[in-house]
């Protein structure tokens, strides 16, 4: 017991008087949280449309005005040549063309149906399909409000008309803020836990010291928790730090309790910092564990779920998702942040994180030699 | 009848079918210098590291401090000190530091390690530097920090890996000072060194070429058996022999 006091002792000393790590646990948690959900911003924007108006009719320009006026849209081009449009499309100022036909107003009224084309550069999927959509809807819309005039007698109206509303559960302005910043504070944990503490051993490893503590009495067991106690309590100090910014700039409380966010948080640092002493046990050089760690943060991150919805990958990473921990913590946090989850609505995620737990710290003291062979 | 604190027979180390220790045999006596040479990559390093604990043997036997190293390797660890051939002391820890650090971890009871510590700081005549990083000091220095640190829990034998290189003479002479005074207060000291003239002051010698101990006597027997004036030319004598490269 002794000894563990003498090597925490130590570590702080040591944790206190590095002015990189300082850095690190202070400076990342702000800069993440700051950066990362601004240049993450799902919501799309000011699309830029051409349209190809071959009507000039005033309602040709109504719907022009329209799609301009809902914000999303900014009139790129208005012309009556599809072929000049898509010139502007290959240069990138354009990401969707509306042609608008001949004879559109003409059609509409006689008709009652008039038809409209749109063509989307796909370069970026997701702004396209956006961009087709927010258009579709507004141009149905406009559809409506036009039939509307017309429809003399509302009671004889011959077309019923179904109109959806939509509610956003939990987050009720849909922000992505409100969605990225618990799961940048998922993600500040995991590279607390697991890269600090997989270097800090390396680092001994490199210098020699290690060599001298393993030719000393002292016990495997000692040994390694005087190595995660510390960054036990770094990585509890980062989130704390996290959850203090998200508050500041974001003005992002959890809806549950923040009792509940350092439970899991305890518990699942103890799995990282098994994976940081796993990965310890492999490097021999602080190059080897930033290239392992910088590996293992690609893929705990994209099959986290931090940006793409974990539903939404194909079978076979989903399944993968299920044995990455990020995956749960991202979950619980999110689930606390935004809908209030409780520790009884998140058992078995405490479950898994647990497993985790168990799971790498039992294959890293295995791994871990006070004596090569 | 002289104590043995180190007993080796036919202790060999192989790594894959590279045979780096080739089953040397020798004791080592309570209270002895005993010097370990041999030319670079002549396995000198590694037997310690097996006699140490910090390397698994691949066959044959040996006792250090009357503890077996296949079985006892944590209990033979209570009882010796080491001073490895890399620089070991915490460079971001000041010297007081490292000093009660490595007491603490070998079991010194803490107030009697403060008292331990003022009077090795004061002995060492480090007064105005006890607070300062052991990084910011002379690697002599350091050398001697450290070779204080290993002994500061009155082990029986303490394992020094080339303790001196890179030293400057003064600093060198002052080192073999302190070796000869734990010495003289019973502690074993097992060295290795590439220096001929601190072969010199060993009482007793090894000689390692190729993995096996080609000569082990004392200096001047030894310098009498090979009919040469100093261990610089037992040294070359036997080490042309050798078929490793250096």
């Amino acid at each position: 017991m002794n000894n563990l006091l003498f090597l925490l002792q130590k570590e702080f000393k040591q944790i206190f008087r590095d002015p990189a790590i300082l850095r690190l646990i202070f400076l990342m948690p702000i800069i993440q949280l700051i950066l990362i959900p601004l240049a993450a911003d799902y919501e799309i924007k000011q699309i830029d449309i051409s349209v190809v108006d071959h009507d000039h009719s005033s309602y040709s320009r109504r719907l022009t005005n329209k799609l301009v006026a809902s914000g999303y849209f900014q009139l790129a081009e208005y012309n009556n040549s599809y072929q000049k449009s898509m010139e502007t499309v290959g240069e990138g100022d354009t990401d969707i063309i509306l042609t608008i036909p001949q004879n559109f107003e003409k059609d509409l009224i006689k008709e009652s149906a008039a038809k409209v084309h749109i063509a989307a550069d796909a370069v970026n999927g997701v702004r396209a399909g956006l961009g087709t959509a927010y258009a579709g809807q507004i141009i149905a819309e406009f559809n409506r409000e036009v039939r509307e005039e017309w429809v003399q007698f509302p009671r004889m109206n011959p077309l019923p008309l179904i109109e959806i509303t939509s509610a956003n559960w939990y987050n009720p302005h849909f922000s992505y803020y409100l969605f990225m910043v618990p799961g940048i504070l998922a993600i500040l944990v995991t590279m607390v836990g697991a890269f600090l503490t997989a270097l800090n051993i390396v680092a001994e490893k490199e210098v020699g010291t290690i060599e001298q503590l393993n030719v000393t009495p002292i016990k495997k067991y000692q040994f390694i928790l005087g190595k995660l106690i510390p960054f036990w309590v770094l990585g509890l100090v980062s989130i704390t730090l996290g959850m203090l910014v998200a508050w500041v700039i974001f003005g992002i409380i959890p809806v549950g309790s923040y009792f509940t966010v350092y439970v899991f948080s305890a518990v699942y640092l103890l799995g990282v910092l098994g994976i940081g002493l796993l990965v310890s046990t492999f490097a021999e050089t602080q190059q080897q564990a930033t290239l392992f760690a910088f590996f293992f943060m690609m893929v705990f991150i994209l099959l986290g779920g931090l940006y793409t919805p974990v539903e939404s990958m194909p079978e076979w990473a989903q399944w993968l998702t299920k044995v990455n921990p990020p995956t749960y913590f991202i979950k619980v946090i999110r689930a606390v942040y935004i809908k209030g989850s409780n520790f009884s609505d998140l058992l078995p995620e405490f479950y898994a994180m647990i497993a985790f737990a168990f799971g790498f710290n039992f294959l890293a003291v295995r791994n871990y030699r006070k004596r090569s062979a | 009848m002289l104590e043995t604190v180190i007993h080796t027979e036919n202790l060999t180390k192989q790594f894959g079918d590279f045979t780096a220790v080739d089953a040397i045999t020798f004791d080592v006596y309570k209270g002895e210098i005993f010097g370990f040479l041999g030319a670079n990559g002549a396995g000198k390093t590694t037997a310690m590291r097996i006699l140490c604990g910090l390397l698994s043997p691949t066959s044959g036997e040996a006792k250090v401090a009357g503890f077996d190293v296949y079985k006892e390797s944590e209990d033979i660890k209570k009882h010796i000190g080491y001073m490895s051939q890399k620089f070991s002391l915490y460079n971001n820890l000041t010297v007081k530091e490292n000093i009660q650090f490595f007491g603490g971890i070998y079991g010194i009871e803490r107030k009697r390690l403060k008292e331990k510590t003022n009077e090795l700081i004061e002995r060492l005549g480090l007064v105005h530097e006890a607070d300062k990083l052991v990084g910011s000091l002379p690697l002599g220095w350091k050398q001697k920090i450290s070779f204080s640190t290993a002994i500061l829990h009155e082990p029986r034998i303490v394992f020094l890996d080339e303790p001196t290189g890179g030293v400057d003479p003064i600093t060198r002479r002052q080192f073999w000072d302190m070796i000869y005074e734990a010495s003289n207060r019973g502690i074993t000291v097992f060295v290795t060194t590439h220096y001929m003239d601190e072969a010199e002051y060993c009482d007793r010698v090894s000689i390692m070429v190729d993995g096996a101990i080609a000569a082990l006597n004392n200096p001047s027997d030894m310098k009498k058996d090979f009919g040469v004036k100093d261990m610089n030319d037992v040294f070359l004598e036997l080490a042309r022999g050798a078929k490793r490269g250096e």
